[in-house]
């Protein structure tokens, strides 16, 4: 039997023609890195290939690494196996992996969604024969809503909170989510504050795209000051001792998950916006099918239940089993910053 | 329904209480007459009955939103309720509606004798025409079990406030049967009724637990125990030739316990008993179990009354001859309760009335003595009662203390892991606990013996969630079966030999108390050595049931 040309090994996904790994979660010595999330880029790799947008990323969260950016489309041999990344659509320099050989075109995703918001780049259809695709919301559950609609809701919970007197704190991944919330807050409303993690990683962004100005909260910082403004941190600093500062606070979260009123209960947020930097369940079976791939692979998410309505639909669908998260730590409170630590 | 549905999505978005009461009391002030009937109806379970079955209604919306029925239950188990998952998979509307709650409800009850093709078509049309915060309401009244995080009370606190009524006057109101599609709202809660009064309870005092040694409670002789019953906490209040009983939940539960009708008469007007009610199966206390087969009913038949008859356990006069006493000192009302009870005839007593006795010691180790017999005695163990206390309100430190006996415990290995409901949904909380036990050929096997869905931390919930996900062998529904690897230390309060159990060993609210990351399966318990915790009385009760 022919070697496939991507296959799941337990560092990651490995195309043997090229001896190079896509988003692998053990040290190799060359890695394609689909976006900058911790659980897609790890430590250790001996060389980086990415989107020239997401360089600055890697470099910030991992130091001084070996690695090199490249353009939307730039094709790229090695040991004739070609390679090109194609915009994604999940956060700022997200990319899906495209791996050409012999004929045979495989797709990998990475995490992605195909709603513009404005700040990544926008997610383009790329033809396959084999579409290794994440799902992390692969359910028919999840259904989203515009991004204005939602913005839209969370500036009216904004002005309303500050109407009463009341500081706003609005939980998000540090990379991604929280750009994503700066940039569409309405600034006319008030000021914005940063947790050290989010401003950080902001900080990094700035040098890429237009963001709003913000303030970092330090040890200075007046809880006067804060009344009435937003504050954007991460998941982790719901329920810590930071937190205490904004009393009196109203909290919310926006992420997917939001879509269930257990996940928001569960962690006793106020209020909870459905806003998901992946695809919701029509996003999925749309992309799907304008690939034309008849070859689907399953990584992470409800893959069991979702390959298998695939399957129904005819196509030749299975999972894999891997080490992504998806949006999953955005509902716990263990960063995923922290938990691909070495 | 806009209004109601609002409501719900205003007490949806919030986790304080203080919130809660104000949205509930802003819609009690807007809401026109009959729909507050309703919405007190709904949130004090007296919602009409359920007019379509769930397997239907699962079908249609399986239907609706063009998904096969699988994926449609597949999501029903990860999102956890039934009407949220409908109200998320039918194909989204921004419509809204104009019809008030009573009209939809008036539907509902009237749609209940309609065919199937005609409930069908009736639940399409709103489904179709709902936006999703309507829908999820409206199909949680057709679903019932309306839980929103809004308790009987907290709704009854509202409502008060809305009206400048009485809370407590206002829950006795509220109490026994009314129907919400004939009763007004003037009749049912603004009208002022001599009788209103008559069965009101006072609030009952609650103990902490002991924590800090016994003897720090300084000189025993100023203290007096008693057992610590196993039952349901109530007050029994006689006035005007009424008998009323309270449960600790504020709930009026007279009609279910038939047997204290002879109270009246035999006990005087103006008296107001605090007590336990127990099973007394063939005459002796019988166990949680065997209460739960009354808790539940409305109407009793009269075998289960002659099966399983209910006693009172009095420990405490709160009312007598018609004045409050509670502020007299324990040992005063304890006379006059004692009093009473030696007074009592045929009617009530050794029948229904029983006294539970006060015990005096003149060392602590005597009390400490006392309370290890408590399993024999089928108690919890110890109240400690200060003999100078009084009668106070609601949880209170000092006078009071609980000491319970120390639950058992035992090491299981998990098994199988379910997702939680509510809060808990999408993350597996629920789990199933085995022990090992060496079939006749001498191969080990874990068997089965409890759930348990307490007692982690929120972080241990979600490490152990994570591991599930990680871990699973098989997937039935809801439920994983997963790789048998972590130990945990169950606790519970009590173990009795059982029929309806795999093991053949049921224990009473088993719980987890620690995650023992340092054992392996190999050093979990065997059945055996769960057998061995029955306390021998018991193990002698069941061989007679048995026969």
């Amino acid at each position: 039997m022919k070697t496939p040309l991507l296959q799941f090994t337990n560092k990651g996904i490995y195309c043997q023609a090229a001896d190079v790994y896509l988003d692998p979660w053990k040290p190799v010595d060359r890695a394609i890195i689909s976006h900058g999330h911790a659980d897609h880029s790890r430590w250790g790799h001996k060389q980086y290939i990415t989107h020239h947008r997401n360089v600055p990323i890697v470099k910030h969260r991992l130091g001084e690494v070996n690695i090199s950016g490249k353009k939307w489309g730039e094709t790229f041999s090695i040991n004739g196996v070609k390679f090109s990344l194609h915009p994604a659509g999940h956060i700022i320099g997200s990319s899906q992996i495209r791996v050409e050989h012999k004929g045979e075109i495989w797709v990998f995703t990475g995490d992605y969604k195909t709603e513009n918001d404005g700040l990544a780049t926008q997610y383009e259809t790329v033809k396959c024969h084999t579409f290794i695709t994440e799902c992390t919301f692969g359910l028919p559950a999840f259904k989203w809503v515009p991004q204005e609609k939602v913005f839209k809701e969370i500036n009216e919970w904004w002005a309303q909170n500050r109407a009463e007197g009341k500081t706003s704190v609005l939980f998000g991944y540090t990379l991604g989510k929280a750009q994503r919330l700066l940039k569409h807050l309405d600034t006319s409303i008030g000021a914005i504050y940063t947790h050290g993690a989010v401003e950080n990683m902001t900080q990094v962004l700035r040098a890429i795209v237009d963001l709003p100005p913000t303030t970092l909260i330090t040890g200075e910082t007046k809880k006067e000051g804060l009344l009435g403004n937003m504050v954007i941190a991460p998941p982790s600093a719901h329920g810590s001792t930071w937190i205490r500062k904004m009393v009196p606070y109203v909290t919310a979260s926006a992420s997917g998950w939001m879509t269930f009123r257990g996940a928001r209960r569960r962690r006793a947020i106020d209020k909870g916006f459905v806003l998901s930097d992946h695809c919701d369940w029509d996003d999925l079976l749309d992309s799907i099918k304008s690939t034309g791939a008849e070859k689907i692979i399953c990584t992470h998410g409800y893959t069991e239940i979702f390959s298998r309505y695939l399957r129904e639909l005819g196509y030749d669908a299975r999972t894999e089993d891997t080490q992504y998260e998806g949006e999953l730590a955005e509902i716990n409170t263990s960063e995923p910053e922290k938990a691909a630590a070495p | 329904m806009k209004q109601f549905a609002d409501l719900i999505k205003t007490l949806d978005s919030t986790n304080k209480t203080n919130r809660k009461v104000e949205a509930l009391a802003a819609y009690f002030n807007a809401a026109n007459d009959a729909d507050k009937v309703w919405t007190i109806a709904i949130l004090s379970h007296r919602r009409p009955p359920r007019p379509v079955n769930t397997t239907l209604l699962r079908q249609w919306a399986a239907e609706l939103s063009k998904i096969p029925q699988w994926l449609f239950e597949e999501s029903y188990h990860i999102v956890g309720d039934l009407a949220e998952t409908i109200a998320l998979v039918v194909p989204s509307s921004t419509q809204s509606t104009k019809k008030t709650l009573t009209q939809f409800l008036e539907e509902m009850i009237a749609l209940k004798s309609k065919s199937d093709e005609e409930k069908k078509n009736y639940l399409v049309q709103n489904w179709e025409c709902l936006n999703y915060y309507e829908r999820f309401v409206f199909t949680k009244l057709i679903t019932g079990g309306f839980r929103i995080g809004v308790s009987q009370k907290l709704m009854t606190r509202s409502l008060a406030k809305a009206t400048n009524l009485d809370e407590d006057v206002l829950a006795y109101k509220l109490m026994g049967n009314w129907d919400p599609r004939t009763i007004s709202f003037q009749d049912l809660v603004l009208e002022e009724k001599e009788s209103d009064y008559l069965s009101k309870p006072y609030p009952f005092y609650l103990a902490y637990a002991l924590e800090d040694d016994v003897s720090q409670l300084g000189d025993v002789k100023a203290w007096s125990a008693e057992h610590k019953w196993d039952g349901i906490r109530s007050q029994v209040i006689l006035r005007n030739d009424e008998i009323f009983i309270w449960s600790r939940g504020e709930e009026l539960v007279t009609d279910k316990y038939p047997e204290f009708q002879s109270f009246i008469g035999s006990i005087p007007n103006g008296t107001v008993l605090d007590g336990e009610l127990l099973p007394f199966p063939k005459g002796e206390i019988g166990t949680f179990n065997d209460l739960q087969t009354r808790i539940g009913r409305k109407t009793v038949s009269k075998s289960l009354l002659e099966q399983t008859p209910v006693i009172l356990k009095a420990y405490d006069l709160l009312e007598w001859e018609g004045k409050d006493i509670r502020g007299k000192p324990y040992l005063e009302r304890r006379q006059l309760l004692e009093n009473l009870f030696r007074q009592l005839d045929s009617n009530v007593l050794g029948k229904s009335f029983y006294l539970s006795e006060r015990l005096q010691f003149d060392t602590w180790e005597r009390v400490a003595k006392e309370r290890e017999r408590s399993r024999e005695v089928r108690s919890e163990g110890l109240m400690l009662k200060h003999n100078h206390s009084p009668y106070q309100v609601g949880r209170k430190k000092g006078d009071w203390w609980k000491w319970k006996v120390e639950p058992l415990t035992i090491d299981a290995v998990l098994t199988y892991a379910m997702r939680g409901h509510g809060r808990r949904s999408n993350l597996f909380t629920d789990y199933t606990f085995a022990l090992w036990e060496t079939k006749e050929n001498g191969d080990k096997e874990l068997v089965t013996f409890a759930k348990a869905y307490s007692g982690l931390t929120d972080a241990e919930f979600r490490e152990v969630d994570a591991w599930i996900k990680k871990n699973t062998l098989e997937r039935f529904g809801p439920v994983r079966s997963v790789t048998p690897h972590h130990v945990f230390e169950i606790a519970f309060e009590g173990i009795a030999l059982s029929k309806r159990h795999k093991s053949g060993v049921a224990t009473r609210f088993p719980r987890i108390l620690r995650w023992r990351k340092d054992k392996k399966i190999e050093e979990a318990n065997t059945l055996d050595d769960l057998r061995g915790l029955i306390p021998s009385m018991a193990k002698e009760s069941h061989k007679e049931t048995a026969k």
